[in-house]
């Protein structure tokens, strides 16, 4: 899809978008068919689709999508109930069309395959069975006040008030019958019912208690304020709700539908602004959803509408359709105003020039150092700052949040799930961490085969749970969150955990390791990653398909990260991926060793440390530094890299300690320059194989840097020092 | 005496006269109570009553639930215009189902 014109990768991009929000729509709608809202955005995705489809004349997808949206509409209307079987062609339905519009993308004016056509018939013959007798939803009764012998007035056109009496009302010095005696001068009374629900009895009776409560259907052209305020001495002692006449919903209706929709205004805004609400209809309910959401912490917040409706101050008509108003605007403003589509070559470009200015910028600064210009030092420091803060806001644009590609893994999760015969759930955390776009785009295939690995080896059968003690249904969990300039992806699972006398045994047997070799519990786990290493007895078709562990870990290198296991047997297994938040520019710390410079990414600096004799010592038989009495692993880097070595006599060598996950290690170096922006050239495929090196970068004097590959040499480091201490054993590597 | 009773076989009388309001309602429900304990149907003769307000009328409430429980026959009678007043504004005299006789002609609202 590389020449497509413009419109078209307009549309291709849309609709995939459109389509990714019908899938987790229609996912949401599997574990709660009843919510409404979701309903509707499912509607709206599946309309706006069939929309644009239109536009390019792509009559077999509109034809399909029709009868989708017709569908949708169905059940919005309640006259279709959503069950499992409607949602599982629905989400077939929702992969035909995705399928159709790779056609008509690749293909536009070739005719639909007989196969395509066939199959667009038969589920729309599933998604209509024979039209189903429609569902009828139990009407809501429209009011409770509603009483059986209406017939002599309209009820329609009351006002319809209910006055539950405080029991001090009468000690307060209220009278409930003036308060009707005054109403009655705005208007007529049509039916009233006195009731006293509360009243103890007998003696228990209270006679200087008030137990009454009015039920009054009030036929009146005042408006809702006007009869607040009717009752407004006794609000402490009352509780009151007034409810506007049905007949009056109309005005209402057409009030909201003329609703300026150019701010986002809030549902109980809106009712007040018509007239159908006051504002101490609206704050009552407020209290009321604050009380709720303290009564029931972990239940989900009831909705301000629901409770308005329950209150009985408003028809729920009204709610819906301010809601639906509401729902409008906010899709107005959306589309209106905060986005705007950017290539991402022209984005990549701009990143780019983002990194040769930090370059440039870095030389000026050089220059304006040497020839000591004290006039341009402010300037040049004024113009480095803004540089810097460029730089970040070109990244930022790049950077976007993992959650979406989170959600991808619902629908792979219940397919899966599905075709394992487990009941599995999928958690996601933390999906508004946010990334590089190209990390994101990198990360989707490993992340991919580490979640298929999860449903199907780490998550037990139903069968084996239940016997082990665990609920039967399983779950796995997809967590992110930023951690020292890193973003760390976590797949997590509640089943058996790895077995590592398992792993080890099989990893003895490839010949990976020696029979003899003592390997920590990380080790072991990482044996997972080595290439031939399947910890299943029985292959399935899953673990076989795509990549393995070994290419999943390549990948995560690749991108200069680094994965961890961890697993407790029978409560499950945790894969955390650490990652770079972006590939391009970082902020480095620069040292000298020999002639050479180097950066180290300084997020990864612990600290920095004078090897002074008496602070910490050096080892050089055993290779590890004595730092405040710990042992560190340590590399000398002038030795390591083979520099020409620089005049050591009269010059301290200074330690950085450096940090990658839990291992530590000491870089052994000759100068501190200091942090230094670092925009991260890639190195040639001639270069690719070094080890301890990721990549280069060029300094204001033109002079090339490289970047240690913090990790692989932590890794060196501690195997030097293990290799001093264990010089009888062979080193795992 | 604001509050007259007399027993006899047909049951208990009790002529009000006296206001029905928060200040009277602790006293009158005593005696009320009193009256209810004996078992007998009541009859109340309301036309002394001057005024009611919202405890009188809980009152009455009252006391015709509580005789309803006993199946005692609870009858207002002689309605006086504050009464009237009342329960056409509450629509209760359905509720308390006994004929209205007006003493003297009363304004419709």
């Amino acid at each position: 899809m590389t020449d497509l014109d413009p419109a078209l990768a307009t549309f291709a991009q849309e609709s995939e978008e459109l389509l990714l929000e019908m899938e987790s729509a229609l996912l949401v709608l599997e574990s709660d068919p009843s919510d409404s809202e979701t309903i509707n955005q499912l509607f709206r995705a599946v309309h706006t689709f069939k929309g644009s489809a239109g536009l390019f004349g792509f009559d077999q997808i509109v034809a399909f999508a029709h009868q989708a949206e017709t569908l949708m509409d169905q059940v919005r209307n309640g006259e279709r109930v959503i069950d499992d079987v409607l949602t599982s062609v629905l989400l077939e339905g929702k992969d035909h069309l995705s399928e159709l519009v790779q056609h008509f993308l690749a293909t536009p004016d070739a005719p639909l395959p007989e196969a395509l056509h066939a199959q667009s018939e038969n589920l729309i013959a599933r998604l209509n069975p024979e039209q189903k007798p429609a569902n009828q939803l139990p009407t809501e009764p429209e009011t409770a006040l509603q009483t059986e012998d209406n017939a002599n007035f309209a009820i329609d056109e009351c006002w319809l008030i209910s006055l539950d009496f405080q029991q001090d009302a009468l000690r307060n010095g209220m009278d409930p019958l003036s308060f009707i005696r005054y109403l009655l001068s705005l208007g007529e009374i049509q039916q009233i019912l006195t009731l006293y629900p509360n009243m103890p009895d007998g003696q228990d009776m209270d006679p200087e208690s008030c137990y009454l409560h009015f039920k009054i259907a009030f036929r009146s052209d005042a408006d809702k304020k006007t009869l607040e305020q009717v009752f407004e001495f006794a609000a402490d002692d009352c509780e009151i709700k007034i409810l506007p006449p049905n007949a009056r919903v109309k005005d209402y209706l057409a009030l909201l539908d003329n609703y300026d929709d150019h701010y986002l205004a809030r549902l109980g805004e809106m009712l007040i602004q018509i007239g159908s609400l006051t504002e101490a209809d609206v704050d009552r309910a407020l209290k009321q959803q604050s009380q709720y959401e303290q009564e029931a912490a972990s239940q989900e917040a009831k909705p301000l509408g629901e409770i308005l409706v329950e209150q009985r101050v408003v028809q729920k008509p009204l709610v819906e359709e301010a809601l639906k108003k509401q729902e409008q605007t906010k899709q107005k403003l959306t589309n209106e105003s905060n986005y705007i589509r950017v290539d991402a070559d022209k984005l990549g470009r701009l990143i780019n020039l983002v990194g040769e200015l930090v370059i440039s910028s870095a030389a000026m600064n050089l220059i304006v150092q040497r020839h000591g210009i004290s006039d341009a030092e402010d300037v040049a420091a004024a113009m480095n700052s803004l540089v810097n803060s460029m730089r970040d806001t070109a990244l930022e644009l790049r950077m976007v949040q993992i959650g979406d590609t989170f959600s991808r893994f619902r629908r792979v999760v219940r397919d899966v799930s599905k075709d394992l015969g487990k009941d599995i759930e999928l958690q996601i955390n933390g999906g508004e961490t946010e990334l590089d776009k190209t990390v994101v785009e990198k990360i989707n295939d490993p992340l991919t085969h580490l979640v298929r690995n999860s449903l199907d080896h780490g998550v037990e059968p139903p069968e084996q749970r239940v016997a082990a003690g665990k609920p039967a249904q399983g779950r796995v969990t997809l967590n992110a969150y930023h951690e020292s300039g890193h973003i760390v992806i976590e797949i997590s699972d509640d089943g058996a955990g790895l077995n590592s006398e398992k792993i080890l045994t099989k990893a003895i047997a490839n010949g990976l390791v020696k029979p003899d070799q003592t390997l920590s519990q990380q080790e072991i786990f990482q044996l997972i990653f080595a290439p031939g290493l399947s910890t299943k007895d029985k292959a399935s078709n899953l673990s076989g398909r795509g990549v393995g562990m070994d290419v999943v870990k390549r990948n995560i290198e690749a991108l200069r990260g680094s994965v961890a296991v961890y697993s407790t047997p029978g409560q499950g297994t945790t894969i955390g991926i650490q990652l770079p938040l972006t590939l391009a520019i970082i902020d480095g710390f620069m040292i000298g060793a020999g002639h050479e410079h180097f950066i180290i990414p300084l997020s990864l600096v612990d600290e920095c440390i004078e090897l002074d004799p008496k602070e910490c010592q050096i080892n050089e038989v055993e290779h590890y530094i004595n730092l405040r009495g710990n042992a560190l692993p340590y590399l000398r880097l002038a030795d390591y890299f083979a520099c020409q070595p620089h005049q050591r006599d009269h010059q301290r060598e200074s330690v950085v300690v450096v940090k990658f996950g839990q291992s530590k290690a000491g870089f052994v170096v000759d100068q501190l320059h200091g942090e230094h922006q670092t925009v991260i050239k890639p190195l040639g495929k001639v270069f690719e194989n070094l080890k301890g090196i990721t990549g280069a970068t060029v300094l204001g004097d033109g002079q090339v840097a490289l970047i240690l590959d913090v990790q692989k040499l932590i890794e060196t480091a501690v195997q030097r020092s293990r290799h001093r201490f264990q010089a009888q054993r062979p080193t795992f590597h | 005496m604001s509050i007259q009773l007399t027993d006899n076989a047909q049951g208990i009388g009790i002529r009000i006269q006296q206001e029905m309001t928060i200040y009277t309602a602790a006293e009158q429900q005593q005696v009320l109570y009193e009256q209810l304990r004996k078992g007998k149907n009541i009859q109340i003769d309301l036309s002394g009553v001057t005024e009611i307000d919202s405890a009188g009328l809980q009152l009455l409430l009252w006391l015709k639930r509580e005789s309803g429980r006993q199946s005692l026959q609870l009858r207002l009678t002689e309605h006086s215009e504050a009464v009237v007043e009342v329960f056409e504004m509450l629509d209760l005299s359905k509720f308390f189902g006994d004929p209205i006789v007006l003493a003297k002609q009363r304004t419709s609202s």
